[in-house]
């Protein structure tokens, strides 16, 4: 029994419950059951039965700590991959995602505010849209809480992979560049799986946007919690 | 062996990022800063992307598992969360409608070769 509680067999189920629920989201297709969210729900309901506490299984999990570190930096690899899509519209992109990351920042932390949230709390959600590895990388050291960072994040790709493309619709976004941008900015990598069904070109541009509004966020939250909440 | 250069230059720039960031008071964090490092590297030509798109693919394309922790410290930091579930279910809502209208018509304004 002893080995069902080992640190080796936390790490082995988390990476086998993910796996579980990639075959499980590659079936049904429902961006709500994305399999992230099914092994968070799944993990959690194995602690709570086996009575193991969050700060041990965040020990035995710690490896996979390390790998996300790596991947961030790996991003920058992904960024110079779809930067050729940037050639010729430098000013418009760029001018775009951080219009966006301000725009961003700037509403959900005022929202919060006006309707009552906690300074952990304003930190912790800042950086929402932003892929989950950057935005709790901004988050954290400047006192948010990772958890919560990671399930809205999650929470804010979802909204915007269902409900992306109808907003836009709604608002005559129609070039495919600005579609594949937006949805990127907005719902990080989820809002880009979207995007890479709908063309190659937004496809590219979203992931882009991905790289771009996380680095903007990386910059401009720390600005936000200083200078403005 | 193609894998493993690529993870050592990997390892390499999030160090040069760990140690720009303790220079800068920490206000941005080392991988990030690493990330943009990298980027400018392989666009300058200082690395041969070849060297890095194993390992760039391989990390990037499982991220999501690394997640995982996070989301399950769910468990412990609920409350924060249910304490202030309305607040933040319409600022993520409401702001995530603003990025995709802000992103989408500042693009279609702006961009060029239609």
């Amino acid at each position: 029994m002893d080995i069902l509680l080992s640190d080796l067999f936390l790490l082995t189920l988390t990476v086998a419950l993910y796996c579980g629920g990639q075959v499980l989201y590659r079936l049904t297709r429902t961006p709500l059951l994305h399999p992230v969210l099914l092994t968070f729900l799944a993990m959690i309901a194995f602690l709570k039965l086996t009575g193991i506490d969050y700060e041990r299984y965040r020990e035995a999990t710690s490896i996979l700590d390390f790998v996300l570190g790596m991947s961030v930096v790996a991003l920058g690899y992904l960024m110079y991959e779809q930067s050729e899509h940037i050639r010729g519209n430098v000013t418009a992109i760029l001018g775009a995602v951080v219009t966006g990351c301000v725009v961003g920042i700037g509403s959900v932390v005022g929202i919060a505010v006006a309707m009552g949230a906690d300074r952990t709390i304003l930190t912790s959600i800042a950086p929402k849209s932003v892929t989950v590895p950057i935005a709790v990388s901004v988050a954290e050291p400047l006192g948010g809480i990772a958890a919560v960072t990671s399930v809205v994040v999650f929470l804010v790709g979802i909204f915007g992979s269902i409900a992306g493309v109808w907003i836009l619709d709604l608002c005559g976004v129609r070039l495919p560049q600005a579609r594949g941008l937006a949805l990127g900015s907005a719902a990080h990598g989820i809002g880009t799986a979207r995007a890479v069904e709908m063309g190659a070109v937004e496809g590219a541009l979203s992931g882009l946007a991905i790289a771009l509004m996380g680095i903007a966020t990386a910059l401009a939250a720390p600005l936000f919690e200083k200078f403005v909440y | 062996m193609r894998v493993m250069t690529g993870i050592v230059l990997i390892l390499i720039f999030w160090l040069a990022g760990n140690a720009v960031s303790g220079m800068t008071g920490n206000v941005v964090s080392g991988n990030v800063i690493g990330m943009m490092m990298l980027f400018l590297a392989l666009k300058l030509r200082a690395v041969n992307a070849e060297t890095v798109r194993p390992a760039a693919h391989f990390l990037t394309a499982n991220m999501a598992v690394c997640f995982v922790p996070f989301g399950v410290g769910l468990m412990v930091s609920y409350g924060a969360i249910a304490d202030n579930l309305a607040a933040i279910a319409v600022s993520a809502a409401v702001s995530t409608v603003l990025v995709l209208v802000c992103v989408g018509r500042v693009t279609q304004r702006l961009y060029k070769n239609r």
